[in-house]
């Protein structure tokens, strides 16, 4: 199954949508690699590589991630680590992750998870 | 300057930073998250730990040693771009024991790239770039037409400040500043001002 990380600042939004992933995909490989130390806001290049690992099995994995150094931080990460299965994308965290999971669980290969994530992007809420 | 001096200029710039981390912080206050002096210093800090395993080491080996204590320990935007900036310095300076007043300016460049290259950003947004571009420019100038290392560092340094300036008269565009949006004029930018602390640190130096 296609793992999933979610990259933010925050230690807790991060575990939180980890959290919300689980009411309809749980079973899903998902981890969080949010703040940077306990009570510490921001990224930690450490913990993206750990949840990566984490999660990272034969069918790839997909990193969402909030802004700013969440960003930047997980694409050295990526260029660290040198897997060609391991996909960042541009999507809202809560819905794609969402999205993804349900996808993943469901059978989904890398490139399915990561459209289902983009798809978020055009979910009208209003 | 040999290998063990540009050990002994880094550690003058963390000194530095330390020194400003609580103005950079203010700085940031403003017009973002107000962490940027105190990343910075912790990433300096934490280089300081990793001198007995660069010591006697060639200048690219150290450089690419701050770069990547830069990236693993900031946590905050500065942490990936001045991260890439030391890495790919460093890589430029593989092997080295020696670097002249060129080849500074060159890995500067070359650094410039890397910011370039990982924060998506261009001059005139209101980031570090606005400091580091026209210190580069005025010094590749001094350094073609003749000029001595203190010279052309002083000259880069006052291009910095400059643009450090006119940092406070634009709208910000990358990064967290630019949530702040119209707010983000009259104030300087932090990572800019990071920017010219560490190259006057180098001026000195010389
Ligand atoms: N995309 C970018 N390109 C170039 N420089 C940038 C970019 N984003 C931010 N900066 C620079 O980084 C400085 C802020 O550094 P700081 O360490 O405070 O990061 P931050 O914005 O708090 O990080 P985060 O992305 O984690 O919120 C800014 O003042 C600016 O000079
Ligand atoms: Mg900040």
């Amino acid at each position: 199954m296609v793992g999933i990380v979610i990259v933010s600042h925050s230690e807790k939004l991060a575990e939180g949508v980890v959290d919300v992933t689980k009411i309809m995909a749980d079973g899903c490989p998902i981890a969080a690699a949010g703040g940077l130390e306990p009570g510490v806001y921001g990224t930690s290049f450490e913990k993206i590589m750990e949840a990566v690992e984490s999660v990272h099995g034969e069918d790839g994995t997909l990193i969402l991630m909030d802004m700013g150094s969440a960003v930047m931080t997980t694409e050295m990460v990526l260029e660290m680590l040198c897997y060609d299965d391991v996909k960042m994308v541009d999507c809202p965290i809560v819905e794609g992750a969402i999205a993804a999971t349900i996808a993943a669980v469901g059978g989904a290969d890398l490139d399915a998870c990561y459209e289902a994530a983009v798809s978020a992007k055009d979910m009208n809420k209003l | 300057m040999n290998s063990s001096k540009v050990l002994e200029v880094i550690l003058a710039i963390s000194a530095k930073i330390d020194e400003e981390k609580q103005f950079l912080t203010q700085l940031d206050n403003v017009i973002g998250d107000g962490d940027h002096g105190i990343n910075m210093a912790r990433g300096f800090k934490a280089f300081e730990t990793k001198i007995p395993a660069v010591e006697g080491k060639d200048i690219g080996t150290i450089l690419k040693t701050v770069g990547m204590t830069l990236v693993s320990t900031v946590g905050g935007s500065a942490g990936p771009l001045y991260g890439t900036a030391f890495m790919k310095a460093g890589m430029a300076n593989a092997g080295k024991e020696e670097i002249d007043l060129a080849g500074f300016v060159e890995t500067l460049g070359v650094a410039i790239e890397g910011v370039k290259m990982r924060g998506k950003a261009t001059k005139g947004e209101k980031t570090m770039l606005d400091a580091m571009i026209p210190a580069y420019d005025a010094m590749k100038a001094a350094v073609e037409s003749g000029m001595d290392a203190k010279t052309t560092l002083d000259i880069g340094v006052g291009a910095a400040l400059e643009g450090v300036e006119y940092t406070k008269t634009i709208i910000a565009t990358k990064g967290r500043a630019s949530y702040v949006g119209e707010r983000s004029i009259g104030h300087q930018d932090p990572g800019a001002t990071s920017f010219t602390n560490m190259l006057e640190v180098i001026a000195a130096s010389v």
